[in-house]
């Protein structure tokens, strides 16, 4: 089945792994700015993340015949630097023009602080003003609940956003349905030991059903699974599914979302 | 929407899986108990025995709540005690 990885840290994985997602079914991979693993020395650092994410990376998914997409921002782990934060929010607009930009991502809370908070209203006020589509990042483990909670405030607190141009990733049992009853776009990621198995990610779609969900592998240079997409097909198809509700969540949703980017171009196979 | 599945196929099917994860547990309570000194002052240890208990409990969101349990509380007055704005509500 064709499908598509709407959250992947391509730059953290190897040409070999293009080669694999392609064999997989994979079409397209859109890929947010996040995290190296270490905290950037200045704007710079960011200017060159950036280059490599919509100059590189789209040319290295193509010899695979995969369609590349990219989202732009400093993370939520490097938000605590808030006079960092604020010059590389102002040099995003440099490359929003880009082909393949989505638009701001992945913004969000790591620990749920005040800077991180401050950082996020700036992307998103950046996001309302060149009228970009948003990718979110909602914390990891005992922060998720709390951090979801305060990332729908935000959100809800702004008569700007269009509640359907933006995508809530990371869900869980826990939050996937504030999410959704607030109107927006929710993702499941994938992960060995966090987040969700292919296993709660069905059983989600069968609580809530497929409308405005996505699954992702969200895979990085951490412990993670870059074909955990087609492990959640597999399971579906384990569990009797229907291939129009498996092709839905993996590939249709991700491209109806995708769409409402002005530059989205998109090449069916 | 239902799952595709009966809840007898659910169990022929995953009986063994569910199996193996439930020794895990056991085994791992076993571990601590084996161990050097005394985790049962520790609310982390609290913590997974109430979770434990919490699989007995019936309804069909064990895992919201299981995921709750292990969650730091909401506090909705988050923005006054931070000094936050409200997106473009000033």
């Amino acid at each position: 089945m064709d499908y598509i990885d709407p959250h992947i840290h391509m730059v953290s994985r190897t040409t070999d792994d293009y080669r694999t997602l392609a064999q997989m079914g994979c079409v397209a991979v859109s890929e947010p700015a996040f995290w190296a693993g270490y905290d950037r020395g200045g704007v710079e650092g960011f200017r060159d993340y950036f280059e490599q994410l919509t100059a590189f990376e789209p040319k290295r998914a193509g010899w695979y015949g995969l369609q590349h997409y990219t989202w732009l921002c400093i993370n939520a782990k490097e938000a605590e630097d808030v006079q960092l934060s604020r010059e590389v929010i102002a040099m995003i607009p440099e490359f929003l023009e880009r082909p393949g930009v989505l638009g701001i991502g992945e913004i969000g809370l790591n620990k749920n602080t005040k800077n991180e908070a401050t950082v996020f209203l700036e992307h998103v006020d950046l996001a309302m003003r060149t009228g970009e589509l948003i990718l979110i990042h909602t914390p990891h483990l005992e922060d998720k609940h709390q951090g979801t909670r305060m990332i729908l405030d935000m959100l809800t607190g702004d008569s700007r956003i269009q509640r359907e141009r933006v995508l809530v990733d990371h869900v869980e049992e826990h939050t996937i349905r504030a999410v959704r009853e607030a109107g927006f776009w929710a993702g499941m990621t994938l992960y060995p030991t966090s987040k969700c198995t292919p296993e709660r990610a069905c059983d989600m779609v069968e609580v809530y059903g497929p409308d405005r969900l996505m699954v992702n592998s969200a895979g990085d240079w951490g412990p993670s699974k870059p074909t955990a997409v087609p492990d959640f097909i597999l399971e579906m198809r384990r569990r009797g599914h229907a291939e129009s509700l498996i092709r839905r969540v993996v590939y249709e949703n991700p491209l109806e979302f995708f769409a409402q980017c002005g530059r989205f171009e998109f090449t069916p196979r | 929407m239902a799952t595709a599945r009966s809840a007898e196929q659910i169990l022929d099917e995953e009986f063994l899986t569910v199996r193996a994860k439930l020794l895990e547990v056991a085994a791992a309570f076993d571990r601590f108990d084996r161990g050097s000194g005394d985790v049962k002052a520790d609310p982390r240890h609290a913590t997974l025995v109430e979770a434990a208990g919490l699989l007995m409990t019936r309804g069909p969101d064990r895992a919201e709540r299981l995921q709750l349990l292990f969650s730091r509380e909401y506090e909705p007055g988050w923005r006054s005690e931070m000094g936050v704005r409200a997106g473009d509500q000033g």
